[in-house]
């Protein structure tokens, strides 16, 4: 449609700025905010822009099931916990300094092992360089789907059966004293007939009109 | 379309570039918004409209002609009304919920082809978009819950949110039936797939999943009989009690917003989208073919708005836990059975849809 060139080159890497500061921001505020709720926005806002920058690297399946998945699902399940948790806030701050060298030794040791291995030496340009563009129709979900139905398909079976035991084993956890739950019978309701429910009683008319004289 | 490009590239040369491509979509999205606006706008006459003559009421025919113009009075009366917020809110969520609210409701419509080639975006995976997009909208009404710091929003909060999360599952498992017999996640090639008359389109071999489908879509806009999340008798109104003017007219358009868009929605899986419904027939194929593809799609959709309303008037409201069991014990199984029933399907290469 338009002239493509050296100028969109420029515009995406405008956009990859864009999406990668408030990636940056977003996860910043999300640990730093002390508002439990605002951090979990600040993680969607970090969701959405890992998204965008996917997208710009023209996977675009895996950016739509992260807002799918983790924006549309996960996340609101933290906000209804959030909702009901009443967090005491005095209680967590108590330890703080007691925790904190041992706080900033964990952080060291992982800043150095991301350093290590995500580092300029193993993901730089030198590395691993720039992937090239795909043509117009080219279809990343469709390249997808044949890797894993073919080449992984144990292994995407496998991770499928593994969930499957998940959330059975979770279910069943949950459920495994049944002693107070309250359930409805569905069948009796549904087949509850108005005669059950509702006695018509005949009252002969003259008589209670005598009676309000 | 390359002869116009070749026409502003001469008249206008620094039209070019990242500026012009922002510019355009820009002028685009005005172009779908703006129409929305109105549709929604006149969808809610409609709707007092219908609900009144089916209750044997008039309804509104006080502004204008024949009550024309009221969608124009109510949307003045409520941007010059006071916007209250509850002292003890979370301003800043407060406020930010109706946009949350309002944006995914608009977002959507990008990916949606209205003609052959009339869209927004062509998006690879914009089945998919949809499905994400639209489950971002949820996040208005738990916030407008959290932040409004009152009881009845809260309540109504966390019906939604667990309703909303239910129906999805329903609705992505509904749509990988269609999805399995276009061999697309792509709108326009689901909309293509099923070229060729009537008896081509979805909703044949798809019916029991339209059926859920539409349940679910009006589960999922929080519209009766399904509405437990602003059920007026139960609890007042739900997320929006605290919200006042033009606060709560942002969560008004963002729910049609989403009604005509699920209608729409409808309409392009399962009744051919743009197609007209007499392709292949001999002659009314040519004495309709002057008429354009967006006034079939339009034409499908009103149906399918007008089933709102209808059920609106029809149906008492849903208890919240008839609509929890509605959704996990009989649409999941049904939904997981019909996609076994459409595999066998592609299978025997049955009908035309294959």
């Amino acid at each position: 449609m338009l002239s493509i060139g050296k100028k969109k080159m420029e515009f995406d890497q405008i956009l990859f700025y864009v999406f990668s500061f408030w990636f940056v921001v977003a996860s910043l505020a999300m640990v730093f905010l002390r508002n439990a709720a605002k951090a979990v926005l600040f993680l969607i806002l970090a969701f959405f822009s890992a998204a965008s920058i996917w997208i710009l690297l023209e996977a675009e399946f895996l950016a739509i099931t992260l807002i799918l998945v983790y924006v549309g699902a996960v996340m609101v399940l933290f906000l209804f916990i959030i909702k009901m948790l009443d967090i005491d806030k005095s209680a967590l701050r108590a330890k703080f300094a007691g925790y904190l060298p041992l706080g900033l030794m964990v952080a060291a040791i992982v800043v150095v092992e991301m350093v290590m291995v995500l580092g300029y030496n193993q993901f730089g340009l030198e590395a691993v360089p720039e992937p090239a563009r795909h043509a117009a129709d080219y279809s990343n979900i469709t390249v997808l789907a044949l890797q894993l139905y073919t080449d992984y398909v144990y292994a995407f079976e496998l991770a499928a059966v593994l969930l499957l035991i998940a959330i059975i084993a979770a279910i069943t956890l949950a459920h495994r004293n049944e002693t107070n739950r309250k359930s409805q019978s569905v069948s009796q309701q549904v087949n509850v007939k108005a005669r059950d429910r509702m006695r018509l009683v005949l009252i002969n008319s003259k008589n209670s009109g005598e009676s309000d004289d | 379309m390359t002869e116009i490009w070749q026409w502003i590239h001469e008249l206008l040369p620094w039209f070019d570039g990242a500026f012009a491509s922002v510019v355009i979509i820009l002028i685009k999205a005005i172009a779908l918004v703006i129409p929305l606006m109105l549709v929604v706008a006149y969808f809610t006459y409609a709707e007092r409209k219908v609900i009144g003559y089916m209750q044997l009421r008039i309804g509104p025919n006080r502004v204008g002609p024949k009550g024309w113009l009221q969608p124009i009075a109510d949307a003045l009366k409520l941007m010059t009304k006071e916007i209250i917020f509850p002292s003890k809110a979370n301003i800043y969520l407060f406020f930010l919920a109706p946009v949350l609210a309002i944006a995914p409701a608009i977002a959507v419509w990008a990916v949606i082809p209205f003609d052959e080639g009339l869209y927004v975006a062509n998006l690879d995976v914009s089945l998919l978009y949809v499905l994400a997009i639209g489950s971002v909208g949820v996040y208005g009404i738990i916030l407008a819950g959290w932040a409004s710091n009152s009881k009845y929003p809260l309540l109504g909060a966390l019906r939604s949110a667990s309703l909303l999360v239910s129906y999805e599952i329903v609705i992505g498992f509904a749509l990988v039936t269609v999805v399995m017999i276009a061999g697309s996640v792509n709108l326009n090639a689901i909309v293509m797939a099923q070229q060729g008359g009537l008896l081509n389109w979805y909703f044949i071999p798809l019916f029991p999943m339209m059926i859920i489908f539409f349940i679910s879509a009006l589960v999922e806009t929080n519209r009766a009989p399904f509405d437990v999340v602003e059920g007026e008798s139960e609890i007042v109104g739900g997320t929006h009690v605290e919200y006042s003017g033009m606060a709560f007219a942002v969560f008004f358009l963002a729910e049609y917003a989403n009604m005509i868009f699920m209608a729409v929605l409808a309409v392009i899986l399962f009744f051919g989208g743009w197609h007209s419904p007499f392709e292949g027939i001999a002659y009314l194929e040519y004495g309709f073919a002057w008429v354009p593809g967006i006034v079939w799609l339009l034409a499908k959709s009103s149906f399918f708005m007008f089933l709102y309303l209808w059920v609106r008037a029809t149906f008492p409201r849903f208890r919240y836990d008839q609509i929890m069991r509605l959704s996990w014990k009989i649409f999941l199984p049904w939904t997981i059975v019909w996609i076994f029933v459409v595999a066998l399907m592609t299978q025997l290469q049955l009908g035309p849809w294959f």
